[in-house]
């Protein structure tokens, strides 16, 4: 007589072919809501908070500044040094990188907006140094970048 | 009786896929940042010869910062909250007391830091002080501040509205040169 081998109804394996199309709707948001790091940081950046915020309007009218204590304290110390693009300047030579983004941009260079990207640890000094650099190079409107702090209304 | 073959379904292996995607979603996790195009925008006075302007000393408010972020405003220590209540009612005056502004068009904000100052606590002054006038704008436009921040400039009816509180009250703060205050 002729065994009949017992078929089992249930699969064993959980369904998984959706997986790839969460991760890529994850991918996707990633995609559209970050960008590519502009530059290496050469030093420390962590914002302050603030509440009253404009948001920067022409993202290609901006330039950034980075200011902070370097992160690399061993070769460069642990004064808060300057860095535009991938390098780090003295305040001497604002002037000249200012003149630089602005032929960038062309006619537009006199609408540049220049963020300033600072460590909350930094002084002063520093940066009231970098301010009159950037008014001896014309570039006035300033945007010191910070998160967004929320207040309690009423406080 | 022959039995009916059941007809398989080609299908392609997809388990691999899922690990594609991973790789591609963590390149752009480390690869990326989250841009942070937020922040306190401030002109900065164009660079000029020095010019001297006469203000009356009633309308300004003078706000010194020290190198121990210690607040001195009119010549008393006060903290955040207080400062923007003091300046509240110092632009707000329109001439009742005679130490204070003659009209908030005339009213001047000196702020004043040392080089030691932290910027994290410029950035508070700072905030505070656009707090006090975000206030005192919805204020005069009669409407309550989440609504005066909610303001498109884009939208000219709204425009209008934000021109004719500016107008008003215009936000004057000159931004001292950093010196060492004792």
């Amino acid at each position: 007589m002729a065994t009949f081998k017992k078929k089992t109804k249930t699969k064993q394996d959980i369904p998984t072919s959706a997986l790839p199309d969460i991760i890529f709707m994850l991918l996707f948001f990633f995609m559209i809501s970050t960008t590519f790091r502009e530059s290496e940081l050469l030093v420390k950046n962590s914002l302050p908070q603030a509440s009253e915020l404009t948001k920067l309007e022409k993202k290609s009218l901006v330039s950034y500044i980075y200011i902070g204590e370097p992160t690399d304290t061993k070769k460069f110390g642990t004064e808060p040094r300057i860095q535009v693009n991938d390098v780090l300047i003295e305040p001497d030579q604002i002037v000249q990188h200012v003149i630089q983004e602005k032929d960038k941009l062309g006619e537009d260079g006199d609408k540049i907006t220049m963020s300033l990207k600072i460590d909350r640890d930094a002084k002063m000094g520093v940066i009231s140094d970098v301010r009159q650099k950037l008014r001896d190079a014309n570039a006035l409107k300033v945007n010191y970048a910070s998160n967004k702090k929320l207040r309690i209304s009423g406080m | 009786m022959i039995q009916k073959k059941k007809k398989e379904t080609p299908e392609i292996n997809g388990g691999a896929m899922a690990d594609i995607a991973f790789l591609l979603l963590i390149f752009f996790l480390v690869a990326t940042t989250i841009a942070s195009d937020k922040g306190v925008t401030v002109m900065l006075p164009p660079k000029a010869e020095d010019v001297d302007v006469k203000v009356k000393t009633r309308n300004v408010f003078n706000i010194l910062v020290n190198s121990k972020d210690m607040m001195l405003a009119q010549e008393e220590q006060v903290d955040l909250p207080q400062l923007r209540t003091m300046v509240k009612e110092f632009v707000l005056n329109n001439g009742k007391n005679k130490d204070m502004s003659e009209s908030p068009a005339k009213a001047i904000i000196s702020l004043k830091s040392d080089r030691g100052t932290s910027y994290e606590m410029y950035i508070s002054v700072i905030d505070e002080l656009k707090y006090a006038y975000a206030e005192m704008r919805a204020m005069y436009l009669k409407i309550p501040l989440e609504d005066y921040q909610a303001l498109d400039k884009e939208n000219p009816d709204q425009k209008e509205k934000l021109t004719r509180a500016r107008k008003a009250i215009p936000y004057k703060v000159s931004d001292a040169e950093p010196s060492e205050i004792k």
